[in-house]
C-alpha cells in the first residue's frame, strides 16, 4: 500500500512539473507581450515599457526567466515597480502590478470560498444523486424509474446557467424563498456562512444529481446483475443490505472517477454559479484577470487548477485501491 | 463441531426438527420391504423418493414460466421430486432444460414481478411457495443453501473471506464478530484450507480456484443447513480439483446428515455422488430412479443418448456421439413429446404417438420407483440389444 501511494505521488509530482513548464511556456515563450499588457495601452511610454521589462526580467534569457519564476514558488523573491520594492513571499506565483498585490495571496482569499461552495455540492451529488441511482436501478423497467431518468434527462438538456440565473432572479429576488447567495467567512459566523451559500449549493448540486443518479443507476444495474449479488441474496440477507452494502460498493468505482475529475474541476473555479450568486471564488478571479488581462494571476490560477485536479486524481486513485483490494496488485 | 462421528449427529441438534430420517435401512431393502404398491401410492403423495425414505424436501407439480416481450417462456413444467435427509439427489440436463430454475426456486430466488411459480415446494413439511419474502429470507442461506457454479464470480471480490463468512453466520445468529470469527475458522478448517487464520484475512483474488470453491462450500454449511442446493460446483474447477470437491461434499454429507440436490451435466459426478437420479429435458422430468437404476437400466432414448455422449478413453479412435439436434424452444413446447424431434427410436411407436401426445411419467416395469417419460413399448430390449453394447 505504501508502495503504491509512493509511487503515484512520484508520478504526480512529475506531471505538476510538466504542468509548470507548460504554463510558463505559454505566457513567457510564445509570441505575447508581457510587459506590453502590464504596461497597458494610453500611457506606455517606452521608458516606462523598458522598466517594467527590467523589473520583471524579461530582458533575461528564458531559462533564467524559468529558474527565477519557479525559485520563488518555494523561496519567494522581490518585485521593484517604480522605485519600490515589494516582496512576495513563498509560494510565490507572480506579483500582479494591476492590483498592486502577490498573486499568491489573492488566490488565498478567493480559495475558501470555491471550497465551501463545493464541499456542500459534493455531499449534495453523493447523496441524493448516488441514492437516487440506486433506487432506480433497484426499481428499473417500473414506472418510478422511467419518469426519474425522463426528468434527468430534461434537467440536464437546459443550460445550467439558464437554471442558475432562473432560480436566481425568480426565488431570491422576485419571491425571496431561498436567501441571496453572499459570502462569509465561516470562522465569522458559521450560521451566515451556510445561509448565504444555501441557494448555490442546492442549484449546483440538484442540476447535477441528474446526471449522478444517471451515472450511478447504470453502474448499479450491472453491479444488480452480477453473481455475487445473487450469493449474497442466497446467504438471506435483506434487500436493503444486498443493495446498499454489496451492490453499492461496486457500483461506486466508476462513480468515484467521475466525481473526483468534476470536484476537481469544480475547485478550480464553479465560474457561472460563482458569478451568478455573486461569490467572491477562484472562478470569478480567474474571469477578472482574463478581462484585464492580467498575465500573473492567469498564470498562477491556471498552476493551481493543475495541482488541485493531480491532486484529486492522486486522492481517486487511492481512493479506488481501498475500495477496491484487487488494484492494489497492479 | 470439528469431528463428531458421522451417526452422532443426533436429529435434535438440528434446527427445526426433522423426523427419523437418518437411521433408516438402506433404500433397497426399505423399498422390497413395502412392496411395489405401497411404494407408488406413497410416492404419488410425495412422501416417499425412489430409494424409500420419508424426504425432506418435496417438490410436487412445480412450474416455473417467465412472461417475456416474445411470449410466455415455460421452463420448468410440473415437475415434482424430493429429497431425504443424508441423500443426494443428481438433477441432469443439458443447458436451459430447467434444472437451475427449478432450483432458484426452491430457494426463492426468482424475482417475484418476473415470475410465475404454481404447484409445491415443501421443506420439512412446510409449504415454501407463498410465502413472504421476509419469511424467505430466514430460510435461505440458514435451513437451505447453496453453493454456486463459479466461485470467481460468485464471492463478492471487495470483501474478504471472512468478512463473508462471518456475515453469512450473523445473519441467522445473534452473535458478535469474535464468535462468528471462530466459527469461520472453524469451517474454513472443515473444508480443508490451510491456515484459517491468514486465509480469513484475504480476498477471493487472492485465492486459487479449488480454494475459493472450498471457501463458498464452508460459506454455504456455516449455518448448519438441512439442505444443500449445489449448482454445477465443479464445472469451473480442473478435473483434478473436481474430485477433490466432490470427495468434500460426500465427506461433509456424512458428517452434516444434510440433503444434497446436485445439479450437474456430468454423469461422472452423477456415478460418484448421486443416490437418486433426475434426468430433466426441456422443462419436464423425463426419468427419474435410483442412480442404480437410472444408470444401469435407463428407460428413456434421452437418457442412452447422454450416456453415449460420454468420451470412452478405451475407444480411443472413436468420435464422440453427440445428441443430434437442439432442445425445442421453450417459447412453444411441441404438443408430443419434447424430444421426438431428436429421438432415434420415433419410428418405432405405432401411429403419431410421439409428436401428438406427452408421454406420461410412469413406472417402467409397471410398477416401481423408478419412471421414465416415453411411448416406445419394448425399452428393455431396445436398451439391452442396442444401446448398452455401445457404451462399452
Amino acid at each position: 500500500m505504501l508502495y503504491f501511494v509512493a509511487r503515484r505521488l512520484v508520478s504526480a509530482l512529475s506531471v505538476v512539473l510538466a504542468t509548470l513548464i507548460a504554463t510558463f511556456a505559454l505566457f513567457f515563450v510564445a509570441p505575447t507581450d508581457p510587459a506590453g499588457a502590464i504596461c497597458g495601452e494610453r500611457q506606455c511610454t517606452q521608458q516606462r515599457y523598458n522598466e517594467i521589462r527590467q523589473n520583471l526580467h524579461l530582458d533575461r534569457p528564458k531559462v533564467q526567466q524559468f529558474a527565477e519564476y519557479t525559485a520563488g514558488i518555494f523561496t519567494g523573491r522581490d518585485f521593484t515597480t517604480s522605485g519600490v520594492t515589494q516582496h512576495c513571499a513563498a509560494p510565490c506565483l507572480g506579483f500582479s502590478f494591476k492590483n498592486d498585490r502577490p498573486v499568491t495571496e489573492m488566490i488565498k482569499t478567493r480559495f475558501p470560498v470555491t471550497v465551501s461552495l463545493v464541499l456542500g455540492y459534493a455531499v449534495l451529488v453523493l447523496t441524493i444523486g448516488v441514492f437516487v441511482g440506486s433506487m432506480a436501478a433497484k426499481r428499473r423497467g417500473t414506472l418510478g424509474d422511467r419518469a426519474l431518468m425522463t426528468s434527468t434527462l430534461v434537467v440536464s438538456s437546459v443550460p445550467y446557467y439558464i437554471v442558475a440565473l432562473m432560480v436566481a432572479l425568480y426565488l431570491t429576488v422576485l419571491y425571496p424563498i431561498l436567501p441571496r447567495g453572499e459570502w462569509t467567512p465561516i470562522s465569522e459566523n458559521p450560521a451566515k456562512w451556510a445561509a448565504g451559500l444555501l441557494t448555490p449549493w442546492l442549484v449546483l448540486g440538484i442540476y447535477n444529481c441528474t446526471a449522478y443518479a444517471r451515472y450511478s443507476r447504470g453502474s448499479m444495474v450491472e453491479t444488480l446483475s452480477e453473481d455475487f449479488i445473487r450469493t449474497a441474496r442466497a446467504k438471506g440477507l435483506s434487500d436493503r443490505v444486498v443493495t446498499y452494502k454489496h451492490a453499492l460498493r461496486s457500483g461506486l468505482i466508476p462513480v468515484v472517477t467521475i466525481f473526483g475529475l468534476d470536484v476537481a474541476g469544480s475547485l478550480g473555479g464553479a465560474i457561472f454559479t460563482e458569478r451568478i450568486f455573486d461569490l467572491p471564488g477562484l472562478g470569478v478571479l480567474v474571469l477578472d484577470s482574463l478581462n484585464s488581462y492580467d498575465l500573473p494571476v492567469i498564470m498562477g490560477t491556471v498552476l493551481v487548477a493543475s495541482v488541485i485536479i493531480v491532486v484529486m486524481n492522486l486522492l481517486v486513485d487511492i481512493g479506488y485501491s481501498l475500495i477496491d483490494p484487487r488494484v492494489r496488485l497492479s | 463441531m470439528s469431528n463428531p462421528a458421522p451417526q452422532d449427529r443426533a436429529p435434535e441438534d438440528r434446527k427445526d426438527s426433522m423426523a427419523e430420517s437418518a437411521a433408516t435401512p438402506p433404500a433397497a431393502a426399505a423399498a422390497a420391504k413395502r412392496g411395489p404398491s405401497v411404494a407408488t401410492r406413497e410416492r404419488r403423495d410425495g412422501l416417499v423418493n425412489p430409494s424409500g425414505e420419508t424426504p425432506y424436501l418435496v417438490v410436487e407439480d412445480l412450474s416455473v414460466k417467465f412472461p417475456t416481450a416474445d411470449g410466455l417462456v415455460s421452463a420448468v413444467n410440473g415437475l415434482s421430486y424430493s429429497v431425504p435427509l443424508g441423500r443426494t439427489l443428481a438433477i441432469v440436463g443439458e443447458s436451459g432444460s430447467g434444472k437451475s430454475v427449478s432450483s432458484m426456486a426452491v430457494m426463492g430466488l426468482h424475482d417475484r414481478k418476473r415470475t410465475r411459480i404454481s404447484g409445491s415446494i415443501r421443506l420439512g413439511g412446510d409449504e415454501l411457495i407463498g410465502l413472504s419474502e421476509n419469511d424467505l429470507m430466514k430460510i435461505r442461506g440458514d435451513a437451505v443453501s447453496m453453493v454456486f457454479q463459479d466461485p470467481q464470480s460468485s464471492l463478492h471480490p471487495l470483501y474478504t473471506i471472512g468478512n463473508q463468512l462471518t456475515e453469512a453466520y450473523r445473519v441467522h445468529h445473534k452473535v458478535s464478530k469474535d464468535v462468528a470469527k471462530k466459527r469461520a475458522l472453524e469451517m474454513l478448517e472443515l473444508v480443508g484450507i490451510p491456515n484459517p487464520p491468514r486465509r480469513f484475512a484475504q480476498y477471493p483474488h487472492e485465492f486459487s480456484g479449488g480454494m475459493r470453491q472450498r471457501a463458498m462450500i464452508a460459506m454455504s454449511l456455516i449455518n448448519d443447513p438441512k439442505l444443500v442446493i449445489a449448482d454445477e460446483p465443479t464445472t469451473a474447477l480442473d478435473v483434478t480439483v473436481q474430485a477433490q470437491i466432490l470427495d468434500l461434499l460426500n465427506n461433509l454429507q456424512k458428517e452434516f446428515g444434510s440433503a444434497i440436490v446436485l445439479i450437474t451435466h456430468d454423469l461422472g459426478v452423477v456415478a460418484e455422488m448421486a443416490d437418486d437420479v433426475l434426468v430433466m429435458y426441456a422443462g419436464r422430468c423425463v426419468e427419474y430412479g435410483t442412480a442404480a437404476d437410472v444408470l444401469a437400466n435407463p428407460r428413456m432414448p434421452y437418457t442412452w443418448g447422454l450416456l453415449e455422449s460420454i468420451p470412452t478413453v478405451s475407444a480411443a479412435s472413436e468420435r464422440l456421439r453427440p445428441i443430434k439436434g437442439l432442445p425445442p424452444s421453450l417459447l412453444n413446447l411441441p404438443d408430443g413429446c419434447s424430444f421426438a424431434a431428436r429421438c432415434p427410436y420415433v419410428e418405432r411407436v405405432k401411429g403419431e404417438l410421439c409428436t401428438t401426445q406427452l408421454p406420461e411419467l410412469l413406472p417402467v416395469d409397471g410398477a416401481g420407483a423408478h419412471t421414465s417419460r416415453c411411448h416406445l413399448h419394448d425399452k428393455a430390449s431396445i436398451y439391452e440389444a442396442e444401446v448398452a453394447p455401445r457404451l462399452g
